[in-house]
C-alpha cells in the first residue's frame, strides 16, 4: 500500500506518545505494514514531544521536513513551530487551546495570539483543522483526554486508512480502564469535529 | 503476566525497540543482566527488572556501567548467558574492563548494548562506538529494525558462546525508540547456576599470560570471518551497477530512498548487519559486481575508510563516496529525505524534494526548552546556593535533571563534563583559582563516580563545597533505584547506603543535611559551609516529585495562590525562580493549581508574604 506518513507533536504530558503507540497498533490490528518512532528524555520536564507513525511501504522510521502527509499538534504555538514538517498539502490537524511555555512567563518572549498563529498556519497549507480540544476533553469527562479527542480527529479526517471501530477496539484493549468511557467520549468528540468540517 | 513472556511463538506483536532486544535476550534463555541506566537504552533493562520479579532472571542496577560490566563478566566466565547495557558514552566508563574481556573471553554467552545517540538527543556528545570494536577486537552487530534487533539479540547469544567473546551490540536512538511488529520465537530455559572453572593462564592478565591471551585473540580471527561472511543479515540485495552500502537505521533510509526514486533494477545494496570485522569477500563480492560505491552510515566515516583499503588491498579502483555527497556528513543523524538526495544526485537523477512550506517568515517564537519540574527539590537547592555563594563562585555540574539549572533565571551550571566530574573538577578549580567553588551532583550520579572524587579532594586537602542533590532515585533516566534508595515502597530487599555516613567515612569533618524546602534553614548551612575554611558537603534531601508522585510519597497536596491584595508586583518569585507552574496573568502573577505541588518554596522568598496555600 502506499505510504503514510503521520507527525504528531506536543508538550510534556499531553500524551501524544501514547496516541501514536495507539495509532501502530491499531495499524497493526489490521494488518497494515507499520513503523512508530518516539524521542523519550524530556518529555516529562516541559519539552517538545514529538513523534511519527508511518505506515505502508515504508521502512524509515522518521519524517523528513516537507514530508508529513498529516501533521497533528496538540498544541498551536508547536504547531506552527513544527510547519517544517510539512508541504502545502499536508493536512494539518491542531488544538487551539495554548500551553505557554515557561519562557514566557519570566519575560523571555511573547506567546503570539492564538488567532494569528491559526492565520499563519492557513497561510502556509491549505488544510487545516483546527479544533479547541482541551474544551472538547473537558466535555469528555477528563482534561487529560485531549490525546483521544486529536486522534478521533485524525481518524475523522479519512486521512487514515484505519476504520473508528478498528481503532477504538485498540482504545478499548490498551488504555486504562478506568479512562475508558472518557477516551471513548473524546475521540467520538473529536472525531466530530473532523468529519463534519 | 509480563507481555514479554507471551509464549507464542509466531505471533506478532507491536513492541518498543528495546523491549525487543530484552525480548531476544529472553528467547536466547539469559539468566543474569546488569547495567547502568542511561537514555536512549534504559528501557532495556526497565524490562529486565520487572521480568525479575516474575522469572529467575538476575538483574541489578549497577552503580556504574564498569561496575555493571565486571559483574556482568563474571556471571558470564561462570557460564551463565549474560546481557549489560549502558548508552554510549557508558562504554567510556566500562572500557577498561571490556577490552580485557576480549581477552580473557567468556564461557556463557554474553552480549553487550551500547546505545548510541546521533543528534544528542539526551547526551553529552554523539561519539560513533562503532570505534570500540575496532579497538577491543570483539565483534559488532547494528540491527536496522524491531524484529532484527529481537532476532539478531537471541544470535548474538550464540555467537558469543561459539566465539567465547563478548558480542557488541550497536543501537542508536531512532532504533531503541521505534515500535514495531516483532515475531516472536520461543522462549528457551534459563540457565541460572554454574560452577566457575578456574583457569589462570586464561583468566589472571599479568604480563606473561597477557602476551599469550592478545595472540589468541587475533587467531581467533579467521573464526569471526567465517562468522561475518555467513552471516544472515550481512547480504547483497540487487545487482545493479551502482553500489550503495548501509548500517543500521540508514539501511532503511538507503531502501525507500532507492524506491522512491525507482531505480530498484539499477542498484546493488550491500546490508551490514555484522559490522566488524567487515565481511571481506563479501565486500570484494560487492565491489567487483558495482561499477561506483555510495556508503550510507551515520556519523563517522568508518565502512568508507575500510572499504576504501578492501579496494585497495585488491586493486580495485571503482569511486568509494560517503561523507560530503550531497549533506551527507558525521554530524547528527540522517533522514530519508537526506539520504533520498544523496541517493539521487550520486545515480544522477533529477530528483526535486517536496517543498518544504517557507517558514522564513514566522515571527520568533517563544524557545520550549526542557525545564525542572514544578516542585523540583532542585529548584530550591539551586537557588539557597546562590543567596549565599552569587554569581561570581564556579559552579561544576554533573549530569542529570539538575544539569538543567544552567538555563536563566537560576543560571547554575558553569562546566559539565561527565558523570562524576563536578566532583573532581572542582579540585582543580580550587587550586587554580582564587574563586569559590560549588559542585552540584546528584545522588545516582554521586554513587556512580562522585566517591572517587570526594576521596581525592579529602586527600588533597582541596577546599570547596560539594552539594548533593538526593532526590531519592535516578530522575533523567525514568526514576531507577540505586544504592542510597529506600527500595521497600519498590517491593525489593536492597540494603539502602547512607550518603552521610559514607561522606563522613570519606573524611570529610564539615557535613550538612538540609531540606531544601525549609529555605531560611538551609540558608543558614549554605552559610556555614560558605565560612567553613576547608571542604564542605551539604545533602540536600527532598523527593523528586515526579518519583513521589509515583510511589504514593508525595505529600504536600495544597497548592499556593497569590493573594493580589497583598503582591505588590515584585515577581521576584516568577523571576528568580521560573516554577512551571507560574504565570502571568495579565500583569499579575498567577499559579496553575493543576500544576502547583505546595512545596511552598515560592512562599517563603515572597517580600510581601502574598503566597498563601488555597483554602481547602
Amino acid at each position: 500500500m502506499e505510504s503514510k506518513r503521520f507527525v504528531f507533536i506536543g508538550v510534556g504530558g499531553q500524551g501524544n506518545l501514547l496516541v501514536s503507540r495507539l495509532l501502530g497498533e491499531a495499524a497493526l490490528s489490521v494488518d497494515i505494514p507499520v513503523v512508530v518512532s518516539e524521542i523519550h528524555g524530556m518529555a516529562q520536564r516541559g519539552g517538545i514531544v514529538e513523534s511519527a507513525v508511518l505506515l505502508g511501504d515504508v521502512t524509515s522510521p522518521i519524517v523528513s521536513n516537507g514530508e508529513a502527509d498529516v501533521l497533528i499538534g496538540f498544541e498551536p504555538l508547536e504547531t506552527l513551530r513544527a510547519l517544517g514538517k510539512c508541504n502545502k498539502d499536508t493536512l494539518v490537524i491542531t488544538n487551539i487551546s495554548p500551553l505557554p511555555p515557561f519562557t514566557v512567563s519570566i519575560g523571555q518572549g511573547k506567546y503570539p495570539p492564538v488567532d494569528e498563529v491559526l492565520d499563519k498556519i492557513h497561510t502556509k497549507v491549505e488544510n487545516v483543522i483546527a479544533l479547541n480540544g482541551v474544551e472538547l476533553a473537558k466535555e469528555a469527562g477528563n482534561p487529560l483526554s485531549l490525546n483521544m479527542v486529536m486522534l478521533g480527529a485524525l481518524i475523522g479526517s479519512k486521512a487514515v486508512p484505519i476504520t473508528a471501530e478498528a481503532m477504538k477496539e485498540t482504545i478499548s484493549t490498551s488504555t486504562k480502564k478506568a479512562f475508558l468511557e472518557s477516551n471513548l467520549k473524546a475521540f467520538d468528540l473529536g472525531m466530530g469535529v473532523a468529519a463534519n468540517r | 503476566m509480563h507481555k514479554l513472556l507471551l509464549d507464542a511463538p509466531g505471533k506478532e506483536i507491536f513492541l518498543l525497540g528495546n523491549e525487543a532486544i530484552a525480548r531476544g535476550a529472553l528467547e536466547a534463555g539469559v539468566s543474569f543482566a546488569t547495567c547502568y541506566p542511561g537514555t536512549p537504552s534504559s528501557e532495556i533493562p526497565e524490562q529486565f527488572y520487572n521480568l525479575s520479579q516474575e522469572t529467575d532472571l538476575y538483574f541489578e542496577y549497577s552503580t556504574n556501567e564498569k561496575v555493571a560490566m565486571e559483574v556482568g563478566a563474571s556471571a558470564a566466565l561462570a557460564g551463565l548467558r549474560t546481557m549489560v547495557t549502558m548508552k554510549h558514552v557508558g562504554v567510556n566508563v566500562a572500557a577498561d574492563p571490556l577490552m580485557i574481556l576480549a581477552y580473557t573471553g567468556v564461557k556463557g554467552g554474553m552480549v553487550i548494548i551500547t546505545a548510541d545517540d546521533p543528534s544528542l538527543f539526551s547526551s553529552q556528545n554523539e561519539q560513533d562506538n562503532r570505534y570500540y570494536a575496532r579497538l577491543s577486537g570483539l565483534p559488532m552487530l547494528e540491527p536496522t529494525n524491531t524484529q532484527e534487533m529481537k532476532d539478531m539479540t537471541a544470535l548474538a547469544f550464540d555467537l558469543s558462546e561459539e566465539l567465547k567473546l563478548p558480542v557488541l551490540i550497536r543501537t542508536t536512538t531512532r532504533l531503541n525508540h521505534i515500535r514495531g511488529p516483532v515475531k516472536l520465537a520461543e522462549l528457551k530455559p534459563m540457565k541460572t547456576k554454574d560452577t566457575f572453572a578456574k583457569d589462570p593462564l586464561n583468566f589472571v592478565t599479568v604480563p606473561a599470560v597477557s602476551r599469550q591471551l592478545h595472540k589468541k585473540l587475533l587467531e581467533k580471527n579467521d573464526r569471526i570471518m567465517q562468522k561475518t561472511e555467513n552471516w544472515p543479515y550481512n547480504e547483497i540485495i540487487g545487482d545493479g551497477k551502482w553500489g550503495v552500502i548501509a548500517n543500521g537505521v540508514s539501511f532503511n533510509y538507503a531502501m525507500d530512498a532507492i524506491s522512491d526514486l525507482g531505480i530498484n533494477d539499477q542498484v546493488s545494496v550491500l546490508k551490514l548487519g555484522f559490522s566488524w570485522p567487515m565481511p571481506k569477500n563479501l565486500c570484494i563480492r560487492f565491489l567487483n559486481q558495482v561499477e561506483n560505491v555510495l556508503v550510507v552510515e551515520e556519523l563517522e566515516p568508518i565502512i568508507e575508510t575500510e572499504l576504501k583499503a578492501i579496494a585497495q588491498e585488491n586493486g580495485l579502483t571503482l569511486s568509494i563516496k560517503g561523507k560530503g555527497v550531497s549533506r551527507l556528513s558525521r554530524l547528527f543523524e540522517y533522514d530519508p529525505g537526506m539520504v533520498r538526495e544523496a541517493v539521487a544526485k550520486y545515480v544522477g537523477i533529477d530528483y526535486k524534494a517536496p517543498v518544504v512550506v517557507d517558514t522564513s517568515d514566522l515571527p520568533d517564537l517563544p524557545a520550549r526548552p526542557p525545564t525542572l519540574c514544578a516542585g523540583c527539590p532542585h529548584r530550591a537547592t539551586l537557588y539557597e546556593i546562590k543567596q549565599v555563594y552569587g554569581q561570581e563562585a564556579i559552579y561544576p555540574s554533573d549530569i542529570g535533571c539538575y544539569t538543567l539549572g544552567f538555563l536563566p533565571p537560576l543560571k547554575m551550571a558553569d562546566l559539565v563534563l561527565c558523570m562524576g566530574a563536578s566532583v573532581s573538577t572542582s579540585c582543580g578549580f580550587s587550586e587554580a583559582t582564587n574563586q569559590k567553588v560549588v559542585a552540584f551532583i546528584g545522588d545516582s550520579t554521586f554513587f556512580h563516580s562522585g566517591i572517587t572524587g570526594l576521596v581525592n579532594a579529602v586527600h588533597n586537602n582541596h577546599k570547596f563545597t560539594l552539594v548533593i542533590m538526593d532526590n531519592g532515585t535516578t530522575a533523567m533516566t525514568g526514576h531507577q533505584p540505586h544504592p542510597g534508595v529506600d527500595s521497600k515502597p519498590m517491593g525489593r530487599e536492597n540494603t539502602q547506603v547512607s550518603i552521610e555516613e559514607l561522606v563522613k567515612g570519606c573524611g570529610v569533618k564539615d557535613v550538612h543535611v538540609v531540606q531544601p524546602f525549609k529555605v531560611k534553614k538551609t540558608i543558614e548551612a549554605v552559610r556555614a559551609s560558605y565560612e567553613y575554611d576547608g571542604l564542605s558537603v551539604i545533602i540536600s534531601r527532598d523527593f523528586c516529585p515526579l518519583f513521589a508522585k509515583g510511589i504514593g510519597e508525595l505529600k504536600r497536596t495544597r497548592p499556593f495562590y497569590v493573594n493580589l491584595d497583598k503582591c505588590k508586583g515584585h515577581r521576584v518569585c516568577i523571576d528568580e525562580l521560573a516554577c512551571p507552574a507560574m504565570f502571568l496573568d495579565e500583569n499579575n502573577v498567577s499559579i496553575d493549581e493543576n500544576m502547583c505541588t505546595g512545596c511552598a518554596l515560592c512562599a517563603q522568598i515572597c517580600p510581601e508574604n502574598a503566597i498563601l496555600p488555597v483554602k481547602k
